[in-house]
């Protein structure tokens, strides 16, 4: 995108019917760490890339607990990110006071674009410069919705946001009619492989990630990273380069699994993985 | 000037501080008695609406369904019962304007019931009703009260008014867990003669309501068999002439 004489306000339509200002927010999505969520019919799982600006910082949260059925995963400004989730916390727990009821997440995210859509009409404002991945259960099961600063909500089976999300949607293209039905396990390790796809041949450690799973008769919780890391020791491989000091327990891992057995393993006969782990994943 | 000044302020915060509070209730309606039964729940009012001891409405429907999957039944302040009902299609149609397949059920008509007959007393305005919400959602039953002072409750029976004191020792009797329609409505019907026995604003003009999975049915007004032959009914007065 080129700088142009519509893009200074958002009140300020371009003459092929775009609002700039808010294309402009979208980008800032695409800049932030990658989110990816799946859901199965019972289970919604949300992942996230955790990188800190330096060694010495810790990392942003980029997932969080709205309720006990409802959690969001966030790309772009945290920030703002931060500030829509405590939105989303007042409602669920607005409803929940007034109803004794969990609100459902179909009418939570219509909430929440219709508050987006505010931010690009407004000539006083400015547009939300984050995309939430909003996961959550009504009363028709699981479902997956990813809310855009431009006011638009969309649901998925399976998404993927941020920096290099297309190497992750790439692979949740390939999967996702599965995913319906996926086991528990089944569906984490999705989101696990999904992950390590945007990392560009980086190793996946469960210090650089983040998983967090809700479900039916499961509320949302944000696994710890031993459990975590227990879950891609299963299927990782261990890449030539890195030496073993770097990563201690992924000793125990180095013997076993030949990623493509890996792959094997899970059910699926796909030979894309293997290939795609020497090669940097496609940037859009 | 001061003193003008101050008598002015003084009336403004006279008619400021003129509180508008309900005191007492004016066409009020008698009992209401429910209980759960096998397919959901069945409900009885009377359709008095009493003018302090004059009863003077004899048409009152004190029964209506909320929404697809609840039923309300008040006694109290008829004025205030259809307020409620506005408040409800208000509820009811913001819910269905939403159109996704979520919709309220009758646990959080129920809460929200709550939250508005609460939220009154503390205004010291209550809405002065005894409410009673039943309904079934997704093979669910659920039956519960709220009370004008924001008490509420759920139970498989539940009754208001005078219901407390007559009907509810009867139901803890003779309730059991999935009663059938027709003994669920025979036993209804036990309670509502005897408050038409014994409640002086009670009268023998009732409707029985059943929600199911299926919907509500309000039955046509009827009456009740009474039995008034008893032999201290006759010749009242034997033993003190010109007494009644």
């Amino acid at each position: 995108m080129f700088r142009n004489q519509y893009d200074t306000d958002v009140t300020t339509w371009s003459p092929a019917g775009r609002l700039f200002q808010v294309e402009y927010a979208m980008e800032a999505v695409k800049q932030g760490s990658a989110a990816i969520g799946l859901r199965s019919k019972t289970h919604v799982v949300l992942a996230c890339v955790n990188k800190a600006n330096s060694e010495l910082s810790s990392h942003q949260k980029k997932i969080f607990k709205v309720d006990d059925h409802i959690g969001v995963a966030i790309a772009g400004l945290t920030a703002d990110g931060r500030v829509l989730s405590r939105y989303m916390r007042s409602e669920c727990i607005n409803h929940s006071f007034t109803y004794e009821s969990p609100l459902p997440v179909g009418r939570l995210v219509v909430q929440l674009a219709d508050k987006a859509q505010v931010c690009t009409q407004r000539s006083w404002k400015r547009p939300f410069g984050v995309g939430l991945l909003v996961g959550g259960l009504d009363e028709s099961g699981a479902h997956l919705y990813y809310n855009c600063p431009s006011g638009n909500y969309f649901e998925y089976q399976a998404f993927a946001i941020g920096s290099r999300s297309q190497a992750a949607k790439t692979y949740l293209e390939r999967r996702f009619e599965n995913f319906v039905d996926s086991s528990w396990d089944d569906l984490i390790k999705d989101a696990l492989i999904a992950t390590r796809e945007t990392l560009q041949g980086e190793k996946l450690r469960s210090s650089i990630c983040t998983v967090a799973v809700m479900g039916v008769g499961e509320p949302f919780h944000i696994l710890d990273q031993e459990t975590v890391q227990q879950l891609i020791d299963k299927f990782e491989l261990v890449v030539e380069d890195e030496g073993p000091a770097a990563e201690p327990d992924a000793a125990a891992a180095e013997e076993g699994a030949e990623e493509g057995d890996a792959a094997e393993q899970g059910g699926d006969a796909d030979q894309g993985a293997a290939p795609d782990q020497g090669v940097a994943p496609m940037e859009i | 000037m001061d003193s003008n000044q101050a008598g002015k302020q003084h009336s403004l915060m006279g008619s400021e501080a003129a509180s508008e509070r309900t005191l007492y209730p004016y066409v009020t309606g008698s009992s209401v008695v429910a209980l759960k039964f096998k397919d959901g729940i069945l409900m009885a009012a009377d359709m008095g609406g009493s003018y302090g001891s004059t009863l003077r409405y004899k048409s009152v429907e004190r029964l209506k369904p909320a929404g697809k999957h609840s039923l309300l039944g008040a006694s109290g302040e008829i004025s205030d019962f259809q307020e409620i009902l506005r408040y409800l299609d208000e509820l009811i149609l913001y819910d269905n304007m939403w159109d996704d397949g979520n919709s309220l059920g009758p646990k959080e008509v129920h809460n929200y019931l709550t939250r508005v007959m609460y939220n009154r007393r503390n205004k010291f305005d209550p809405l002065w009703n005894s409410l009673v919400l039943g309904g079934v959602k997704n093979g669910q039953k659920y039956l519960g009260m709220v009370s004008m002072i924001g008490v509420n409750f759920e139970d498989n029976h539940v009754t208001t008014g005078f219901g407390n004191h007559l009907a509810r020792p009867i139901l803890r009797d003779e309730w059991h867990e999935n009663l059938s329609y027709e003994d669920g409505v025979k036993l209804l019907e036990k309670c509502m003669r005897v408050l038409l026995y014994r409640d002086r604003s009670a009268i023998n003009k009732l409707q029985i309501a059943k929600i199911t999975e299926e919907g509500v049915t309000i039955s046509p007004p009827y009456a009740l068999k009474t039995f008034w032959g008893f032999s201290a009914f006759e010749n009242p007065t034997v033993g003190a002439e010109g007494s009644w």
